[in-house]
């Protein structure tokens, strides 16, 4: 996608791209800043810990795709399996 | 009140035979004032059994009114309407009649005050859905149609065997709360269970939505699984094996949407995953978590429906299904890529959309009675949604890689629809007071704290990031996932051809002497029983008559002897 011409949408400019990136990284390291002056009150102490859900949600993301990762190399089949 | 109230379901049962009778301008005012019409019955209904009467020795109340009924029935009937908007143009007339018998149905099993009432309307559904997905045309749709009527028709057969059952035992066919605690109450619940798409027979539903038409997938999506949910929350409040069940569903869906290539399979699991969240809530079966419950059905039947009609406008436009064959689409279909990622925020419970302002009655029920794991479980499964739908599903179809594709945007009537259902996915998210004051039981509960806002934007952002991070590891493959139903497509049918060549095999050794000894047999026997046996043959009328005059005077004979 990067090596669209400029001509292309504005969306899929490789500068806009770089813009989303850094824009996007700025908006996650202001949610876990914002905590400092927003305390996050926990129901079960450690959710009330700094950036617990940041890194509770990334954690739990990458746990997911490694798990669907392993089951699909026992239960992926090519996608014309029933058809016969 | 009039003494025999007719039930809100016959005016879609009628609606949809005048829809195949009228043709033009007639029938599209049908389409839309049944169900306006039929919205109005539904609030006319009072709380409490409005009809009652006998059969076969049973009082049957096929009305029966309570807040969550009418709130089901209520939405069932927006999703109607909106549905049939997003569908009149371009649906098949017998798709539209089965779609409105469909969801007479769904508000049939709504207000059933009792199992025979609630049994007749769950197969109306069984029966006309499978109708829907036959729409589709294909050969594909066809035997996936199969496989869904006979999965429905023994789920049926099994919640039949339980309301005989629990008639036995208690004399009353009643719908009130029971536990799953003897065979027949067992039998009920798997029943629903199986509606529901709960596991090991959740595969149905990944397997028949997506074979529907665009439109017919919008219909399906709404109705089955979300009365199995109010048919839950009415008989089986609290019953602790949900939230097991529940938790499965959550992450079954999840898992299996990430492996998927197929766009509306895709959204087919992640139905499963988000009456996953309604089931663990009536496994927990307070208060609050029953009203989470139903005012997560409520958002959910909006924004699953948006995301069948933006799935469907695409499926619609370009004929294609798979992730690998989209991309790009934002260019040329901007109103159905916003509402797409409308319906994928809501689905991820953002803040601002309904998803937020219902989910989360549903995490705080789980915190009220203390329980920590489910509440961390349900946590990452919002996580897991974000991944799994809400980027997912938008980023493979709209934007990922420029596929070459051009299509036209939405027609007016499905991008209506569209902005419809988009609309109400932030208005509950905006002012959830609308939604919350219509709940089965009273509630007070700020959905706005500055903290729960925080926690769910990093929760959810932080989770984006890991999706794009991933995005190497969640490249589309054309493949297909394996489920629990390769056990009836593959297993049992070669079981059931190494039987046929067991039998086949023990003939041929039995050798060429008992082989002519049974053809032998089967010769006499067809001498005596086949077409012109002497036990089979027709008589000539006449010759029957002379032996009927010789018997019965040989019988007058020997009376008189």
């Amino acid at each position: 996608m990067n090596s669209k011409p400029d001509s292309d949408h504005w969306l899929v400019r490789a500068s806009t791209i770089r813009g989303f990136w850094i824009g996007g990284i700025a908006v996650l390291v202001l949610t876990v800043v914002a905590q400092l002056f927003i305390p996050i009150k926990g129901y079960f102490v450690v959710d009330g810990w700094l950036g617990f859900a940041a890194i509770f949600g990334f954690v739990s993301c990458v746990l997911m795709v490694i798990v669907a990762k392993i089951m699909g190399k026992l239960l992926k089949r090519e996608e014309h399996y029933y058809d016969d | 009140m009039i003494d025999v109230f007719l039930p809100p379901a016959f005016i879609l049962i009628f609606a949809a035979i005048l829809i195949g009778l009228l043709r033009g301008h007639l029938r599209t005012a049908v389409i839309f004032l049944a169900p306006v019409l039929a919205l109005w019955a539904v609030w006319q209904v009072p709380d409490g059994v409005v009809t009652s009467m006998g059969f076969l020795g049973y009082t049957i109340e096929p009305v029966e009114g309570s807040p969550v009924r009418r709130l089901f029935a209520t939405i069932f009937l927006i999703m109607a309407f909106v549905g049939s908007l997003f569908a009149y143009r371009q649906a098949r007339t017998v798709e539209m009649m089965a779609a409105f018998v469909y969801a007479a149905g769904a508000i049939g099993t709504a207000f059933a005050g009792d199992l025979i009432t609630l049994f007749v309307f769950w197969e109306l559904m069984a029966i006309f859905s499978t109708v829907i997905v036959w729409c589709g045309g294909t050969e594909a749709a066809r035997k996936a149609g199969i496989r869904y009527a006979i999965l429905h028709l023994i789920g049926g057969v099994i919640l039949k065997i339980g309301i005989v059952g629990v008639v036995i035992q208690t004399g009353s066919v009643d719908v009130q709360p029971m536990l799953a605690n003897s065979f027949a109450t067992w039998m009920i619940l798997i029943g629903l269970l199986i509606n529901a798409a709960a596991p090991p027979f959740s595969a149905w539903l990944s397997d028949a939505y997506p074979e529907a038409t665009p439109t017919g997938a919008v219909f399906l999506s709404a109705f089955t699984t979300k009365t199995a949910v109010l048919a839950l929350i009415l008989l089986y409040p609290g019953e602790p094996i949900l939230i097991g069940v529940g938790l499965f569903m959550v992450f079954y869906g999840i898992i299996y949407a990430l492996l998927e290539n197929n766009a509306r399979r895709i959204l087919s699991y992640s139905i499963v995953n988000q009456v996953g969240f309604m089931v663990v809530a009536i496994g927990i079966g307070s208060e609050l978590a029953i009203n989470g419950a139903a005012a997560h059905a409520v958002a959910h039947i909006i924004y699953k429906g948006l995301l069948f009609m933006a799935a469907g406008v695409v499926v619609y436009r370009t004929g294609l299904h798979k992730c690998t064959d989209l991309g790009g689409l934002f260019r040329t279909m901007p109103l159905t890529c916003i509402c797409g990622i409308i319906g994928a925020l809501a689905i991820s419970s953002f803040p601002l959309t309904s998803g937020f302002t219902t989910k989360a009655l549903i995490s705080q029920a789980a915190v009220a009675d203390g329980l920590v794991v489910i509440y961390f479980l349900l946590a990452a499964a919002s996580a897991g949604v974000f991944l799994h739908a809400g980027i997912k599903f938008p980023w493979f179809v709209f934007f990922q890689k420029d596929s070459g594709l051009r299509p036209k945007d939405a027609p007016w009537n499905m991008g209506l629809a569209m902005v419809i259902f988009a609309s109400f996915c932030i208005i509950l998210g905006v002012f959830p007071q609308l939604l919350y004051q219509l709940l089965p039981y009273p509630l007070e509960y700020q959905a706005y704290t500055p903290s729960k806002v925080v926690f769910y934007l990093q929760l959810l952002l932080f989770s984006g990031l890991a999706f794009f991070l991933l995005l190497p590891a969640m490249k589309r493959t054309l493949t297909i996932t394996l489920d629990t139903d390769w056990l009836w497509r593959v297993l049992f049918v070669r079981m059931g051809n190494g039987v046929y060549a067991l039998i086949e095999s023990t003939g041929d050794a039995l050798g060429n002497q008992a082989k002519s000894r049974l053809n032998a047999i089967q010769q006499r026997a067809r001498r005596l029983w086949g077409n012109q046996g002497v036990f089979a043959r027709s008589w000539l009328i006449g010759s029957t008559a002379i032996w009927i005059a010789v018997l019965l005077s040989g019988y007058v004979l020997i009376y008189y002897l």
